[in-house]
């Protein structure tokens, strides 16, 4: 992930993600995915690419982009912190927690860090209501989480 | 012989440590030259007890939780492998009462067995609804679940038998079966218990209602924000190609089936069903009128059933016991169970499956046992997002679809998220119109203007500016948004907020600002 690839390299290798999966029933997303995975973000330039690929016009492949929370429009950082703002974490104390960690990271929701270790995104909802507060961290889930474990878990992926 | 150890894989379990535990095990297992497997099921839903371990002995399962991974060596020594005392056993898994009370249809096999095991599932009644709707016709398939009573667990509520008779009776050369499981509903996670926990049932219902409507694909939409479910979902169906029961020939049967995962981004409109539908075509996620209904038009305009994982998973065992066996669980016209979870500032979260009929006082005191934090609970928001909060003075209410419509809220997806007497409801109020102006697809206006417009006037009353005018005003915008909305985003977002300004005036009438004003 977040493989930097210098310009005009994305175009190329978008379309052999789109090619694979161009065959599928609503296309689209798929390709969104495997193209953040791939890059990290949706870059600019691949949006002609999938749209003559799609037989789509540039504005309906830059309105899906930017409907869905998931697709960035530039890297994050190294790790992407997720933290649920929902109801069930409300319950438990998540906006404290959600503060404590805004000002131990020094930035906002949507923001990275000076170092480019972290990315502080909101989540609603994980699915881990009966164990809240929760926080992802990549793909790695935490429950019962306060401020202090999860200054842990930040300072060891900073290293 | 060798022992069986069982340790979830469930993402709350993983959450609370499940993987350390488990190479804790291992490590102690190798140490010792024990002859033992580990095992990583499902969770079985008590999740104030996960990690929980459990041992399968000549008694039975015997649990232990929750284990953290530092308790491990005192778990052998103490011969946790033959059912030892320690004080984290709990005694026989199926007599703790939080599972002993419940009745589990949809989730009988969740936590049991190892859910990637095709032989596990066999051996636990696996297969054997579908096996039955094999030697029947479509129209009696689609009878069987309307005499179930079987309505939709996404929310609505609308009868699956109905929803089904009207894509088998749609003409078209290719329909779809579209399952539901963009579970975005803060205090549910049913679904995602269930993908993780036994994928294969929901392959199996999904199948089922392939047969019934002659729908060949499937498609599994899931929300980016499961990795854990998609992994597993994505697993399953491989292993169900493999053991013939996707593909070409159900099972040998000559009807064709497959599905597959799809994954969302992060909207959560996106579980209402026609910005779902959109989605999944590559869209963007937006709302479609209705009618046409998705029945009809549905996934690129072809006849189309989308129903909940929960509907979906509830097909087969009603196949397997038949409609009468089902229909005799609940009240009212909620019929057989329903899987409600149990969530927020709770002592005993999980999720407990039930008929349907309990009171909402019992689901929060007696079976949940009041607050995590010890102090007195204040509210419960059942229904998610877009369900309305109660008070203590409705814990009468009757856990029933009509039942909850009638006292002004829903059961929605039936998570039930408790908040203790430090919740501020002006602030929960607030929080609903931020939560729909956050997500608003954008297509109706009274969703799109009124919800931000509904936060710019709960932030009004919290700081004391015209009071009464102002909620006054928040009343009026929740009316129009509760019968100008072209879905339950807009439509249902009053639902929180109207029941906190009637539930908890207190809350609207901060005292701190009324004093500044005078």
């Amino acid at each position: 992930m977040n493989v930097h690839v210098a310009g005009g390299i994305y175009a190329e290798r978008a379309l052999s993600i789109i090619r694979e999966r161009k065959h599928l029933e609503g296309p689209m997303l798929p390709i969104l995915h495997a193209m953040q995975h791939e890059f990290g973000f949706i870059p600019e330039e691949v949006k002609p690419v999938i749209a003559d690929e799609l037989n789509l016009s540039r504005a309906e492949v830059h309105g899906v982009v930017t409907f869905y929370h998931d697709f960035r429009d530039a890297p994050a950082g190294r790790h992407t912190l997720k933290l649920c703002r929902a109801e069930a974490c409300q319950s438990m104390g998540a906006d404290a927690v959600a503060n404590r960690v805004r000002q131990l990271l020094g930035i906002d929701f949507h923001q990275t860090t000076l170092d480019g270790a972290v990315t502080l995104e909101p989540a609603y909802c994980l699915g881990l209501c009966a164990c809240a507060p929760a926080a992802m961290l990549d793909d790695e889930v935490y429950g019962r989480v306060d401020a202090d474990c999860l200054a842990e878990i930040v300072a060891e992926v900073r290293r | 012989m060798t022992v069986m150890i069982f340790v979830p894989r469930d993402a709350a379990a993983l959450a609370l440590g499940a993987d350390k535990v488990a190479d804790a095990i291992s490590r102690e297992i190798a140490a010792r030259g024990i002859d033992a497997r580990i095992v990583r099921n499902g969770s079985r839903g008590m999740l104030w007890l996960e990690p929980l371990v459990e041992v399968r002995t000549s008694e039975g399962r015997v649990a232990y939780g929750p284990v953290k991974a530092r308790d491990v060596p005192g778990l052998f020594e103490a011969g946790f492998l033959t059912g030892g005392a320690h004080p984290l056993c709990l005694g026989l898994t199926k007599e703790i009462p939080f599972l002993r009370q419940q009745t589990r249809l949809t989730f009988a096999r969740c936590g049991v067995t190892d859910p990637l095991s095709l032989d596990d599932y066999r051996q636990y009644q696996g297969l054997k609804g579908l096996e039955r709707a094999l030697s029947m016709t479509p129209p009696e398939i689609v009878q069987e679940v309307t005499d179930s009573g079987l309505r939709g667990r996404g929310g609505a509520g609308f009868p699956t038998g109905i929803k089904w008779k009207t894509v088998a009776d749609a003409p078209g050369p290719q329909k779809y079966i579209v399952c539901n499981a963009d579970e975005g509903d803060s205090g549910t996670f049913a679904d995602r218990m269930i993908m993780e926990g036994d994928p294969f049932v929901l392959i199996e219902g999904m199948i089922i209602a392939g047969l019934a409507t002659g729908a060949t694909k499937g498609y599994l939409y899931t929300r980016s924000e499961y990795p854990h479910a998609i992994q597993t979902m994505n697993e399953a169906i491989e292993i169900a190609r493999g053991g013939g029961f996707l593909g070409p020939s159900v099972m040998g049967s000559g009807h064709a089936f497959d599905m597959e995962v799809r994954a969302g981004a992060g909207a959560y409109v996106c579980g209402e069903e026609t910005s779902l539908l959109n989605s999944l075509e590559g869209k963007r996620g937006i709302v479609r009128a209705k009618p046409p209904l998705p029945a009809l038009q549905g996934f690129l305009g072809r006849p189309t059933v989308v129903n909940n994982v929960i509907s979906l998973a509830s097909v087969p065992v009603i196949m397997d016991r038949g409609a009468a066996f089902y229909r005799d669980f609940g009240m009212g016209r909620s019929r057989g169970t329903i899987p409600i979870q149990i969530a927020g500032n709770v002592k005993y979260g999980g999720l407990f499956e039930t008929a349907f009929g309990l009171t909402l006082g019992q689901i929060v005191e007696e079976i949940g046992g009041g607050t995590a934090t010890g102090r007195p609970v204040k509210a419960v928001q059942v229904g998610g997002p877009l369900g309305a909060y109660f008070p203590r003075a409705l814990f009468d209410t009757l856990f029933d679809y009509e039942a909850f419509a009638a006292k002004d809220g829903l059961i929605g997806h039936a998570g039930v998220v408790v908040f203790d007497e430090t919740a501020d409801m002006l602030k929960q109020a607030r929080f609903a119109m931020e939560f729909c102006a956050i997500e608003s697809c954008g297509k109706c206006t009274p969703c799109r203007i009124g919800s931000t417009r509904g936060v710019e006037t709960a932030d009004k009353i919290a700081m004391g500016i015209e009071p009464e005018k102002n909620k006054a005003l928040l009343a009026d915008l929740c009316n129009t948004m509760k019968f100008g909305s072209l879905c339950a985003l807009g439509g249902f977002t009053p639902y929180p907020v109207m029941s906190a300004m009637k539930h908890f005036p207190d809350d609207f009438a901060p005292t701190h600002l009324v004093e500044a004003a005078e």
